[in-house]
């Protein structure tokens, strides 16, 4: 049987370059870089090309290698450790991206039931709507809310027209200012992966709640939000994990005293030209920023083995 | 029993009154009106796109009509919402909540009704023991069977104990050995509870087990009601007459109206006796139940033709009989005893009883 036994073994190269490709591109984009990231923050700065000691010489062998190990060291982390600054900056970046990540939920919650509920005619605009914002670029928007904000700004000067103030608020330079900036930024990923999960829920779900007399109040907490929740856990982690490391709007939006780790990551890197210490800081973020996802997956497997726990008792 | 009284005796319990709905342009209830008794088994039958389903949403209250009204007992429903009408429905998907147990799922319409813990607790084991589902409280609905999610689906449209249940292609789910068993069960519950049931469906012979009426609706009106039987044997168009069972069609030209009632109707095959209405000289239909002509016999007045094709079914046989004129008719019998069964290629004789023929509208 040659011709199978030859398009058999065509399916299986193929599954395993459908398998294969994700995964290789995964190392060669992800893996490699965190490795080399991972090598810097071990090393020490220098006033050289590159900027940082030692650099594996290849030619030196196994005793090169040797050499090259011994002068790995911890040194940033003692000093991330050490230095208030970094973990202010670390504890002000989770603050921020908590904190905006509750008020994405509860903007995005409403928005993503009220298009989940709309006509089947006004869905796909009110999706497009939602979408629209990405054709222009990011660092231009942001710089759009810097003239909503400021002093003299729209925001401010619609305020004091209205009577509602008398001297312009500095929302601008504020913390403040980086919530708003954060939670315009983001509130189409909080959006999208909500109103994919909603839209799909069985229209008959909450016909039925309805039907046994819950009003649309009870309905909606009972059954449509549970049921959401894993759209909206995908659209929290999708907000709170760029937010922890956002460099941008903390750097137009917030005042010269908003610390974030994007902005010390920034500085450490391209004004005091230390990339080791640079290096442990974009560490630090990644394990800061895994966490949660791991707690999650964690909480998510645990909820799921319970579930099927509780099923296996009752069966005959 | 709350209403043991004869459907026609008492006050309507559901009365729909010319309600209309329309979907776009498109006419999906026209102008029905019916009456429903306390403690009645009604069906609603029909193809898929009759109309069916949107009249129970109606009312259920998921859509509202366009016009008419919907009433239940004193109260008029036309207005409320949903969750505000006392009646409940059975989904077609069954609709249970994935991330609730079992007796989760039977408490929910509980709420609201004024129960105290104990007796919420008590309504749901009654709820499990009516249904047969003791010890499956804790259960999620996706861990269940189809069989087992049916009847938690029936018991939590009861639990409210609604006057009125409407059930939405309630065995449509369920396989056929199951679906048998499932339809006696139905008609048990709804006996012992007094409730009024409006199913809806399109399986005709499903409609005749469970109902105590059915209506037959096409294209959005409802075209007859009445008893199974009544709407089998008396159809009052090609359609019902169709819907119900197997029919043979015969066009021809209705005569004058004979001692007895009984109508002679001139066919390309001859003429037959036939009974119903019409003015004489009317082109009608002679609609006539396969099981209701006698193949084989010989006698006066019978149509001949040659067996065609004879089907073994087990309890019966098929016939199947060419006629001069190019049509064919379909009988069946019971199996054939001792005489001579005809064979196909043979010339046969179908007689036609003047009781199972019924004129219809062409």
């Amino acid at each position: 049987m040659k011709p199978s036994a030859r398009s058999d073994l065509a399916g299986r190269l193929g599954r395993g370059l459908v398998r294969g490709l994700p995964l290789l591109w995964l190392g060669l984009f992800f893996l490699v870089p965190f490795a080399v990231t991972l090598k810097i923050s071990f090393s020490s700065p220098a006033t050289a090309q590159p900027p940082y000691l030692p650099v594996l010489d290849w030619q030196g062998g196994l005793e090169g290698w040797r050499e090259f190990l011994e002068a790995l060291d911890f040194e940033n982390y003692q000093m991330l450790a050490a230095d208030a600054l970094y973990r202010d900056a670390a504890l002000s970046s989770l603050g921020y991206a908590a904190l905006a990540t509750a008020i994405l939920v509860l903007l995005g919650t409403p928005t993503a039931y009220a298009m989940s509920r709309a006509s089947a005619r006004w869905q796909p605009i009110l999706v497009a709507l939602v979408i629209v914002p990405f054709w222009t670029s990011f660092l231009i928007r942001v710089y759009a809310w810097i003239a909503i904000l400021k002093p003299e700004g729209l925001l401010n000067a619609a305020l004091i027209k209205l009577g509602l103030i008398g001297a312009p608020l500095p929302i601008l330079d504020s913390p403040f200012g980086v919530l708003i900036g954060l939670t315009y930024a983001y509130l189409p990923f909080m959006v999208l992966p909500l109103y994919a999960v909603m839209s799909r829920l069985d229209p008959a779900l909450t016909e039925a709640a309805a039907d046994l007399g819950a009003a649309r109040v009870r309905t909606f907490f009972t059954v449509t939000l549970p049921l959401s929740l894993p759209g909206l856990a995908a659209g929290a982690l999708l907000c709170f994990i760029p937010m922890v490391g956002e460099f941008i709007i903390p750097d137009l939006l917030g005042g010269s005293d908003t610390l974030m780790l994007g902005r010390v990551l920034w500085s450490e890197f391209f004004s005091n030209r230390d990339w080791p210490l640079a290096s442990a800081v974009a560490v630090l973020l990644l394990i800061l920023v895994v966490g949660p996802v791991v707690l999650f997956r964690e909480a998510e497997l645990r909820r799921e083995e319970a579930a099927e726990g509780r099923a296996g008792e009752g069966g005959r | 029993m709350p209403d043991s009284a004869p459907p026609t005796a008492s006050a309507p319990l559901l009365r729909l009154e010319r309600v209309i709905k329309h979907f776009g342009a498109h006419r999906a209830v026209d102008a029905v009106s019916l009456d429903l008794a306390g403690g009645e088994f009604f069906c609603l039958l029909g193809p898929s796109g009759c109309g069916k389903s949107t009249l129970l949403r109606l009312v259920a209250g998921f859509e509202a009509p366009d016009s008419g009204t919907i009433r239940l007992g004193e109260a008029d429903l036309t207005a409320l919402p949903p969750h505000r009408r006392p009646v409940n429905m059975m989904f077609q998907s069954y609709a249970l909540f994935p991330h609730m147990s079992v007796a989760a799922n039977l408490a929910y319409g509980l709420k609201g009704l004024g129960l105290n813990r104990a007796q919420s607790a008590e309504r749901v084991t009654d709820l499990l023991r009516l249904v047969r589902l003791e010890g499956f409280e804790g259960r999620r609905p996706g861990t269940l069977s189809g069989g087992q999610r049916q009847r938690v689906a029936l018991a939590r449209a009861l639990a409210r104990q609604p006057r009125l249940l409407l059930l939405d292609e309630p065995l449509g789910a369920l396989d056929r050995a199951l679906r048998e068993e499932t339809q006696a069960e139905l008609r048990a519950i709804q006996r012992r509870l007094g409730t009024s049931f409006v199913v809806v469906t399109h399986d005709a012979e499903e409609a005749m087990a469970l109902a105590d009426r059915i209506g037959v609706m096409e294209g959005g009106r409802l075209v007859q009601v009445g008893p199974p039987r009544e709407l089998y044997e008396r159809p009052a168009s090609r359609f019902v007459a169709g819907l119900l069972g197997d029919v043979n069609l015969i066009a021809g030209r209705l005569g004058p109206t004979e001692p007895g009632g009984v109508r002679s109707v001139e066919t390309a095959l001859g003429t037959l006796c036939a009974s119903g209405a019409g003015e004489a000289g009317a082109s009608v239909v002679v609609a006539i139940r396969p099981e209701r002509m006698v193949i084989g016999g010989v006698s006066a007045g019978g149509l001949t033709g040659k067996l065609s094709e004879a089907t073994f079914l087990g309890d019966r046989v098929r016939y199947r009989v060419a006629m001069a004129d190019g049509t064919s008719l379909r009988a069946s019998a019971a199996l054939p005893g001792a005489g001579p069964a005809p064979s196909v290629g043979e010339a046969v004789t179908v007689t036609v009883p003047a009781d199972a023929a019924r004129v219809l509208p062409a």
